[in-house]
């Protein structure tokens, strides 16, 4: 393997355009979702009052449909994309393109479609959309076309694969590539059980067409997806950390077989797990309860091996430029560049999310903390901070590569300052959450004290902590914009590299772990391990089912 | 392919760290009694309110300090409204819903379960301190969600 060279191909225009199409729609979601995160967190911590015209569930929906589903699928496919075109020889062909675009058309009404009703106040069903709460058809249409179009990105990379396997015979694919393929098989897999629940349970029940809806099933389609969604926003933020951050800090890739392994695991053990977050749900035996834990649980092994391949490439990295002694690496490592900078503070976040994750998962510890705010904390330092931080990081030298401009010394400054607003906005906010939930403050709740419980009034103010917090992250998402907006169409022109690290030496990969039938094959026989007897249960043992509600 | 020696200690320990925690979860489950709340009973979420004992929600005695309380979560409150039980009683909750999914638990205790229509759900706390003890809902229900509550008085 030739180590990369500054001179080889960046990213060609064509593919640029469309990757910058999808990272764009990104960043405009998460500028309008950041404003109704603020506003939820003013109004949790009684600081302001919502105008009549909205309510608390309304931006609510609004702020988890853009954040969670819209800016992180956009980001993803725009990211990868271009990475894909950037490790195979620089440019996405023809077939590829389209694909691309037909899916970022697709998406786009459905986002479109998806707004319009939430606006409107027609779908504040939060984006779990749990029924029998009834949004307006079109909601759950928009979601639909949503998810068929990101299938559309996945094709993408798709083609581009099998064009490279055809022409490099026997090679092994780039990891990025290998990365990209593993997500979105993930992701693939992952929304037909949600794809199902739309098409064949919500849209029809929505219609008027059939009169009643099996609450269970539904429940249990979304989290055989809700799960593998959460991998899904987390595996691009690793492919950053496996193969992006090792080349900003001038270092290379620990182990390509280990990262690659490690992707492997991730797409095994992502789905036949779903029942973690129904735990504290009746119709689901104790048993296979359990089941789905231990699978969940096995997310641990990956997870440590991840972390070790990131500190062995930060430490042996640092040494080489000189640093001695047991930690003299560490001050080696770039920490004014916001590329390393944004995605390093990321990882530090991951860690006491990858700690809270295992007590959401545990069965006796979760009944102190489901549906608490806790959880909300939890996501909000995985997704908000590891993996949004990361995106920023990404986002700092990707906008560059593909406007062909460069990021500054003072945008590079910037960036340092949004990294500290976001990260100092996030720990006091997750911090006041995962509090605050320990004492049983519930989460999607807008401001109450109970008619003046004591309980309730005891919460109020690490509730005014979170919404400071807010106002911080705020801050830090306009700064965001208006730097990315820079690079996008100010930033002077020149030469950026896409960072994309190799392995130091000539290392050997089991070809077995680029064997897709056999890993799809293992995959789907967890599902049908862990999801055949309890769905057939649900479809053949159910109570009478339930007519659409609307209580907003 | 290659692991290298400080990794292999990193993941052994890993793992064996995890798979106590693993059998430590399963014996907390199902050698100790504490498996999350699970009733498997089913109801017609449209007869809920005709349906003995849901038809009149409330305490039942079951001896000296054991009840049953049976609840219903609806938008937006819980009947009975409000619940008295003396000091060290155990009350086994006994909740399901008529209309959309609640959820059910009680701040400072492990009670904490979802309400789902056309199921109930249960639990069992012991309360050993005196107070007006906080029953909220915690799962959205529509726009009167962060007024559901009532109280259990424990005296």
């Amino acid at each position: 393997m030739n180590p990369t060279t500054m001179g080889q191909a960046q990213v060609d225009r064509p593919t640029a355009r469309l990757s910058l199409a999808y990272v764009w729609v990104a960043y405009a979601a998460f500028g309008l979702a950041a404003l109704a995160g603020m506003l939820q967190g003013m109004v949790r911590g009684g600081l302001i009052e919502l105008p009549s015209w909205t309510n608390y569930y309304q931006i609510l929906t609004a702020h988890g449909v853009l954040m969670a589903l819209i800016f992180t699928t956009y980001f993803i496919i725009g990211f990868l994309l271009s990475g894909v075109a950037k490790t195979t020889g620089g440019s996405l062909h023809g077939t590829a393109r389209g694909l691309g675009w037909i899916g970022w058309i697709l998406m786009t009404i459905g986002t479109a479609m998806a707004v319009v009703t939430i606006v409107m106040n027609d779908a504040s069903v939060l984006y779990t959309f749990y029924a029998p709460l009834k949004a307006s058809p079109f909601f759950y249409i928009g979601s639909a076309l949503l998810v068929v179009g990101s299938w559309f990105g996945g094709f993408a990379i798709f083609s581009s694969y099998r064009k490279w396997r055809r022409e490099n015979r026997g090679k092994l694919s780039p990891l990025f590539v290998f990365m990209s393929v593993t997500t979105f098989i993930l992701w693939l897999i992952a929304t037909v059980p949600v794809a199902v629940e739309v098409l064949f349970q919500l849209i029809p029940w929505s219609l008027g067409w059939t009169p009643s809806i099996n609450i269970m099933l539904s429940r249990t389609l979304f989290w055989f997806f809700g799960h593998p969604l959460v991998y899904f926003w987390l595996m691009p933020a690793y492919i950053a950390w496996y193969v992006c951050v090792p080349r900003v800090i001038g270092g290379h890739i620990f182990s390509d077989s280990l990262a690659r392994l490690s992707f492997i695991l991730l797409l095994l053990f992502s789905m036949p797990v779903g029942f973690h977050h129904q735990l504290m749900e009746p119709g689901i035996s104790p048993g296979w309860k359990m089941i789905h834990v231990i699978l969940t649980l096995i997310v641990v092994v990956p997870s440590l091996m991840t972390a070790f391949s990131m500190f062995a490439t930060f430490e042996t990295t640092g040494r080489k430029k000189g640093g001695v002694g047991l930690f003299g690496w560490f001050k080696k490592l770039p920490w004014s560049d916001v590329r390393f900078f944004a995605p390093f503070v990321g990882m530090l976040f991951f860690i006491p999310a990858g700690a809270g994750g295992i007590i959401n998962a545990s069965n006796q510890m979760n009944a102190v903390v489901h549906n608490t705010i806790f959880v909300t904390g939890h996501f909000h330092i995985t997704i908000g901070a590891a993996v949004a931080l990361t995106f920023f990081g990404v986002s700092y030298w990707l906008i560059p590569v593909l406007t062909g401009r460069t990021l500054t010394r003072t945008a590079n400054r910037m960036g340092m300052v949004q990294t500290v607003f976001w990260s100092v906005g996030m720990f006091l906010m997750s911090f006041a959450m995962h509090y605050l939930g320990l004492q049983g403050t519930p989460r999607r709740t807008d401001y109450t004290t109970y008619m003046d419980h004591p309980t309730a009034l005891g919460w109020m103010d690490y509730q005014r902590v979170m919404g400071f917090g807010g106002g911080l992250l705020f801050v830090a998402a306009v700064l965001l914009i208006l730097i990315l907006g820079y690079l996008t169409f100010y930033a002077p022109k020149g030469k950026t590299e896409y960072p994309i690290a190799e392995p130091e030496t000539e290392q050997h990969t089991p070809r077995i772990l680029e064997r897709w039938p056999v890993w799809v094959g293992v995959l789907l026989f967890l599902i049908v391990m862990a999801y055949g007897i309890p769905i057939a249960d649900q479809l053949t043992h159910n109570p009478p089912g339930s007519p659409p509600i609307r209580t907003w | 392919m290659h692991l290298h020696r400080y990794e292999k200690i990193w993941l052994i320990l890993g793992s064996g760290g995890l798979a106590l925690f693993i059998v430590l979860l399963c014996v907390n489950a199902f050698a100790m009694g504490m498996a999350p709340p699970s009733n498997m009973e089913m109801i017609d979420p449209a007869k809920v309110t005709e349906t003995p004992p849901f038809d009149n929600p409330g305490l039942k005695k079951l001896n000296d300090n054991e009840y049953d309380a049976y609840m219903t979560a609806f938008a937006f409150g819980f009947a009975p409204n409000k619940m008295e039980v003396p000091v060290g009683a155990k009350v086994n909750f006994h909740v399901t819903s008529p209309d959309v999914v609640h959820g059910f638990q009680i701040p400072g205790t492990n009670v904490n379960f979802m309400v789902m229509p056309g199921h109930i759900n249960s639990a069992t706390y012991t309360f050993d301190k005196p107070g007006e003890y906080l029953i909220l809902c915690n799962e959205y229900c529509g726009a009167g969600h962060q007024v559901m509550a009532t109280t259990i008085i424990v005296k």
